[in-house]
């Protein structure tokens, strides 16, 4: 179940739709940072970054890049009308405050209670944990985004994470390469099913309990 | 005078110096300093800053050529050399958040003993760290980050260290460029006092004791 590029793209594209006009955004690295392309240019949503900028903009043409533009991951980029620059106090300020409204994240594993384990693998990795406990813990909205099952083949939605917390019970919606769903006062609802999946496959994988939506969609 | 060459701003950092350095992933990491403290083979740093840059960019260069002994920083995930170093027991890393990060290093140069933050309360980075109950809220108790000398990078600066930023490379600058026993910053253009319009100033000079011009990155960058 590798994850292609047409996967990526879909999965960029769905968490794309959560975001409405007027909203602060965080995109974290990797996946989430595709989601921008599919947020309609007629909708005025502020991305922000750790960094130091509130209003990023696509990446610049090639050749127009500025080594003093980039993102919290050291990618160039542009910022559009209304952006600001600051330093990384007043950036996370923005963040301890819930003024995110949402942010998009990847995670290494999920629980049905919305437990994020996405920074620290004991005695194998330890990345470190960046500004993710800050937007887990303090974002309006958490979405995660990552493949259902690890390389391995073992499920990443359990019912308790067997990694260390980032933060406990903060993700609200998780999608995947199979499925959608979101984490409510009683657990995993399933939303939505991807093709060419089905409901069995989201059983067989999902290392969790969860209830089915009655308006269950196949997208 | 503040103004100074490489060699006299250099001449502050020895082995074993507690050097705090601003910039995040390479961007704003002052290269000309960088570059010297290579060349002078300063071992032994107790490096503080936002991460551990890339294995040949920014502060990355010094701690993938084994300068640093320690390490306070949010993530290294960019720098594989240093993780390498890290599990080989050979570099200290103590990870903050990043939020909680820079209030340590701005709380150490405004002048306070540390801040409260409940970011990470239920995390494993709280183990061991003291908690105060405030208004029924808990919250740990983050201690203040100072340096012996902190290392900035800005875009212009007067010659009373007046200092100006770049878009993104502002990033942890101002906050380093606080909380340093002496300051060094590292700048792409130097101008007379009277010469800055002093509502474009972040970093008011008081905090600056010495500035060199930079002579520009000499790494490509992982976009490049």
């Amino acid at each position: 179940m590798g994850m292609g590029i047409n996967v990526r793209e879909r999965i960029a594209k769905r968490a794309a739709a959560e975001i409405t006009d007027r909203m602060t955004v965080n995109l974290g690295i990797g996946i989430p940072t595709l989601v921008a392309n599919y947020v309609p240019d007629s909708m005025k949503v502020m991305f922000h970054a750790e960094n130091g900028i509130l209003g990023t903009g696509p990446s610049p043409e090639n050749g127009d890049e500025d080594a003093n533009l980039c993102n919290a991951g050291g990618f160039p980029i542009t910022v559009i009308p209304g952006a600001s620059y600051f330093d990384s106090a007043t950036a996370f300020g923005i963040i301890r405050r819930g003024l995110v409204d949402v942010t998009i994240l990847g995670a290494l594993e999920v629980s049905e209670r919305g437990d994020l384990a996405n920074w620290i693998i004991p005695g194998k990795k330890v990345p470190g944990v960046g500004g993710a406990i800050e937007l887990a813990q303090k974002s309006k909205k958490v979405i995660v985004l990552m493949n259902h099952i690890s390389k391995n083949g073992s499920p990443k939605i359990l019912k308790t994470c067997n990694l260390p917390l980032t933060a406990p019970q903060c993700v609200d919606l998780i999608i995947t390469d199979m499925a959608v769903f979101e984490v409510g006062a009683r657990g995993l609802v399933l939303l939505e099913v991807m093709v060419p999946y089905t409901k069995e496959d989201v059983d067989k994988y999902t290392g969790a309990e969860f209830a089915v939506s009655e308006n269950l969609k196949t997208i | 005078m503040k103004v100074c060459t490489v060699d006299e701003a250099l001449d502050f950092i020895k082995d074993g110096t507690t050097l705090m350095y601003g910039g995040f992933g390479g961007v704003g990491n002052p290269p000309t300093l960088i570059d010297g403290m290579l060349k002078k083979r300063v071992t032994n740093l107790i490096l503080i800053g936002n991460d551990a840059g890339f294995p040949d960019i920014g502060i990355g260069k010094i701690i993938s050529q084994g300068g640093a002994k320690r390490l306070i920083a949010s993530h290294i995930g960019s720098n594989p050399v240093a993780g390498q170093l890290m599990s080989d027991g050979k570099l200290e890393v103590e990870f903050s958040p990043q939020g909680t990060l820079v209030e340590r290093i701005r709380s150490g140069g405004m002048g306070l003993g540390g801040v409260l933050v409940d970011v990470g309360i239920d995390s494993i980075l709280a183990k061991n760290k003291e908690t105060v109950e405030i208004d029924g809220k808990r919250f740990l108790i983050e201690p203040a980050l100072t340096a012996d000398v902190a290392i900035v990078y800005a875009k212009k600066a007067d010659t009373y260290g007046n200092l100006v930023y770049d878009k993104s490379a502002r990033n942890t600058n101002p906050l380093v460029a606080m909380a340093g026993q002496v300051t060094i910053a590292e700048v792409e253009e130097i101008v007379e006092v009277g010469e800055l319009d002093p509502d474009e100033i972040v970093t008011p000079g008081v905090f600056i004791d010495k500035v060199i011009k930079t002579q520009g990155v000499d790494w490509k960058w992982v976009w490049e």
